[in-house]
């Protein structure tokens, strides 16, 4: 491979960083949103949030990349940015997900907890960001580092829509060089140096947070 | 938004063949995964280290990486060492592979669950390894692992519209397909977008009432 190929590489992982990073946000804020809201007392708000993980859960992403990047253009007229599209894509689909981690993880802190708050007369805003949060996020990390490399999976995805990512411009030195074996073996290997970074920073981020509740 | 019914009817036969196809993928790949995941756990059983490195290695690497690019790997990289599979095929060894890894921890989960007693008084009965696992300890492992496989089955129908880059006319595929020639988007993603809901639901449904009647 030729230098000029590898820069071309180079930027593909830059890119597929990037829109890790982005889509990561917009999955962590739709799944306490969402998370949150199927532990609201409203019933209207927990029907709302239950029917939103059952679609986007139940939708195959690719298919919903598909859709964000072919169908809202034509039918709304909203025309996003590549970047964008991918994001909001992903961040939907995969913050159905995240919100079920969330909330099995406030189900699962101690219901003294909550009634301890009720008793210091917490509105229900401190009580889920004073109480129930801090103590449920340490248990939320490993599952939202499966979800995290999904993820960087995920985002292969929208190769396909011409978004020149890690997995689209392995496929253009694939044409370059006439040669599939090693490029591949190649791209498969970056995903997978990432993915490993990825789940060791979660670890140490999990043992931090653990530590700061045990104080 | 303007919607096209008669364009929904017409293309709706063709979309049901590749619903066919894909659920053809699912069932395929769906056993290669069972199949090939208990292998896995076998062999990470063994107590030679030998055998257990390398198969980490291996199943870790798989299922840390994107299954899209390992589809383009199978289906470039196969006919080069010789061998010609069609797309199909090829798709269903992905998604069987890169399942098998998941499936893996689950029988691992499954077989750790069994309570050590009954290893025990298997071998106070003196059993033979055989029928300790045909008759005490599988009977009680499949029983916590049909669920979770369940949900995995579930997760890998979401996967097979990825077979669409390698050339199988699955319902995505098809979709595509019709779009570029009528220049016609709404319509066909969205309809598939709802069956894949439709399907993905109706077998969590089923899921739910089988878990039910495992645990009972």
């Amino acid at each position: 491979m030729t230098a000029g190929l590898w820069e071309l590489v180079l930027q593909g992982t830059t890119t597929t960083l990037q829109l890790l990073v982005y889509s990561a946000l917009l999955t962590l804020v739709v799944a306490f949103v969402v998370g949150a809201a199927r532990t609201h007392r409203s019933r209207l708000a927990r029907f709302l949030a239950a029917c939103y993980t059952e679609v986007f859960r139940g939708i195959s992403a690719l298919v919903m990349i598909f859709w964000v990047f072919f169908v809202l253009p034509v039918a709304f007229g909203w025309q996003l940015v590549p970047m964008w599209a991918g994001t909001l894509a992903l961040g939907l689909t995969y913050g159905a997900y995240g919100a079920e981690i969330v909330r099995g993880a406030l189900a699962a802190v101690d219901p003294a907890q909550r009634e301890g708050g009720i008793a210091l007369g917490f509105s229900p805003w401190q009580r889920l960001r004073l109480v129930l949060l801090p103590q449920a996020v340490p248990e939320m990390i490993p599952s939202f580092s499966n979800l995290l490399v999904e993820l960087l999976k995920g985002t292969a995805l929208v190769s396909i829509t011409g978004m020149g990512d890690l997995a689209f411009s392995g496929n253009l030195v694939r044409l370059a060089l006439q040669q599939s074996g090693r490029i591949y073996a190649y791209l498969l290997l970056i995903y997978f140096v990432i993915a490993f970074l990825l789940t060791r920073g979660m670890r140490v981020l999990e043992r931090r947070l653990k530590a700061e509740v045990a104080r | 938004m303007s919607w096209d019914w008669g364009a929904v009817a017409d293309f709706l036969p063709y979309f049901v063949s590749g619903l066919v196809v894909t659920l053809e993928a699912l069932a395929l790949g769906s056993l290669i995964s069972f199949a090939l995941g208990l292998v896995w756990t076998l062999l990470l059983r063994t107590p030679t280290r030998w055998v257990r490195w390398p198969v980490g290695v291996l199943t870790e690497f798989v299922r840390d990486t994107p299954l899209l690019v390992q589809l383009f790997f199978l289906f470039y990289v196969l006919p080069e060492a010789g061998l010609t599979l069609s797309p199909l095929t090829t798709g269903v060894i992905g998604l069987g592979l890169h399942y098998s890894t998941y499936t893996m921890q689950v029988y691992r989960a499954g077989i750790e669950a069994v309570p050590p007693g009954q290893w025990e008084a298997a071998t106070a009965l003196s059993l033979p390894v055989r029928r300790t696992w045909a008759a005490v300890i599988l009977p009680q492992a499949v029983r916590r692992v049909v669920p979770p496989l369940g949900n995995y089955v579930i997760a890998m129908l979401k996967d097979t519209p990825m077979l669409m880059t390698i050339g199988v006319l699955e319902m995505l595929g098809r979709a595509r397909l019709v779009s570029q020639q009528h220049f016609q988007f709404t319509e066909p993603l969205t309809v598939i977008g709802i069956a894949f809901v439709v399907v993905s639901y109706l077998a969590s449904l089923c899921l739910r009432t089988l878990e039910r009647r495992l645990v009972r």
